[in-house]
């Protein structure tokens, strides 16, 4: 089982209150996570990667273990702890500052 | 008794504002979609409970929201907007060709006729329509593909379609807007387009008189006569009487031509305002004092309507979507401010007071007329 935390602005979106929890079959990567949470939560897609490229938005990043993970491989295999639902795969919403 | 129900979007959240046809007391709901940039929010004319809502941040791109039941709840939508094909290139502010990438939707359009039908208008340039009430979206690509796309470049705003316009005598005439395009026309529903900026001189770029290039900042008609168009320019206001084929200006007497909305009284289709800003470094009114301009003849002559409006230590900027009218009568007319005020008028201009004076700053203003 593995827990995702989402950013306020998309917990509100997709009326989540708390974690979410997925299970996924096969290896657990960050694109696994993100093909499971949309799929069961399709107005997420284009919030996280944008739809033209399938890249992660610039101001999206994975945390998780207290790792930055943003900058790996998509498909590279995730932490064990995070395969386990030991920690949790956090989403965020970059601290970036803001013209508004 | 009629109602009124204003659409307003800001840098923060979406705001509905609801009078009755008086329109002395509002009821105030919002902010939906707190935290989010709301560009444009806007009612189908042959469902109104059935709005549309372009809801983006720099974080989480861009989202569409639907709502059936007058805005008091909203469910998202489709959100995939890709070009069709390969994209290509314009020109980038350096001159130097740029590939096109989808930012944020500008402005929805909702058909005339259908509620499931609706148009939006797109940063980078680009016109798309769903015919499933938002579900899917598809490029008008003709369009960006008529031949001068390469030479497009983007305004300070960015390059965005920001004005959709449906002709109601001709559902297959089109026109729409593009900062720092100009002007263009379908007449075959979107199939093919042709640029429409003939009598548009703009002094800032190479060739005054191009046949792109303009940067056109809103385009207004009165449905009674669709083929003649009023525009605010970057700098000059402007009339066609032949469906945008040719332009003339009609700046006449205003403070400054400089400004970013037009719009066409609901019952007078002679009458105009504009909101003059002093300049395009300096995005606010003249002399600090916030001034409707209205025409009665069509253009060329102007009165200032200041009552009600600050005359005073005033620096706020009125933006290209975010001034409507109401089809009551006497026709009501409202705006918003990048200092976060919606002033209205229920007197065609004479008077105004603001509803609100403290939302975040007004990116968008529409108006829908209820039974």
């Amino acid at each position: 089982m593995i827990r995702v935390v989402l950013p306020a602005h998309l917990r509100i979106l997709t009326k989540i209150q708390a974690e979410v929890q997925l299970e996924i079959e096969g290896p657990v990567t960050q694109r696994s996570i993100l093909d499971a949470l949309e799929a069961r939560y399709p107005m997420l897609s284009g919030t996280l990667r944008d739809h033209g490229t399938g890249q992660r938005r610039p101001f999206v990043r994975f945390f998780a273990c207290e790792q930055d993970l943003s900058h790996d491989n998509p498909d590279a295999p995730l932490p064990d702890a995070i395969a386990t639902g030991a920690e949790p795969f956090l989403i965020i919403g970059a601290i970036a500052g803001g013209v508004s | 008794m009629s109602k009124v129900r204003i659409l307003v979007g800001t840098r923060k959240g979406a705001f509905l504002l609801e009078s009755d046809g008086m329109r002395q007391k509002w009821d105030i709901s919002g902010p939906h979609f707190a935290g989010w940039e709301i560009y444009h929010l806007k009612g189908s004319p042959a469902d109104p409970d059935r709005l549309y809502a372009s809801q983006s941040t720099g974080w989480f791109g861009q989202l569409i929201q639907r709502s059936s039941d007058g805005g008091k709840t909203w469910e998202p939508v489709g959100n995939k907007f890709l070009y069709d094909g390969v994209p290509g290139t314009h020109q980038w502010y350096d001159g130097t060709p740029h590939p096109w990438e989808f930012k944020r939707v500008w402005h929805l359009e909702p058909s005339l006729t259908d509620p499931d039908t609706v148009y939006a208008g797109v940063e980078d340039a680009a016109l798309f329509r769903s015919t499933d009430g938002a579900h899917t979206w598809s490029e008008l690509s003709g369009l960006r593909g008529h031949g001068t796309g390469p030479r497009w470049q983007p305004g300070a705003g960015g390059m965005c379609l920001h004005t959709v316009l449906l002709d109601p005598s001709d559902p297959a005439r089109i026109y729409i807007a593009i900062s720092a395009a100009g002007a263009f026309r379908t007449d075959d529903a979107g199939a093919t387009w042709k640029p429409i900026n003939r009598g548009l001189v703009s002094q800032q770029i190479p060739e005054p008189t191009a046949e792109v290039g303009h940067c056109v900042h809103r385009i207004a008609m009165h449905p009674s006569r669709p083929s003649v168009l009023f525009m605010q320019k970057h700098w000059d206001v402007m009339r066609s009487d032949d469906s945008g084929d040719n332009w003339r200006e009609i700046s006449g007497n205003l403070p400054t031509d400089f400004g970013f909305v037009i719009d066409v009284h609901a019952h007078e289709p002679e009458t105009l305002y504009v909101v003059p800003i002093k300049s395009d470094s300096e995005h606010f009114p003249p002399e600090g004092k916030l001034s409707v301009y209205r025409s009665r003849t069509g253009g060329n002559e102007w009165e200032p309507l200041t009552r009600g409006l600050p005359q005073s230590n005033c620096y706020v900027n009125v933006l290209r979507d975010a001034m409507a009218v109401d089809s009551l009568d006497a026709c009501g007319v409202y705006f918003g401010t990048t200092g976060g005020q919606v002033y209205a008028s229920a007197d065609s201009g004479d008077n105004w007071s603001p509803i609100v004076r403290d939302l975040p700053a007004v990116l968008s203003v529409e108006v829908q007329t209820l039974p």
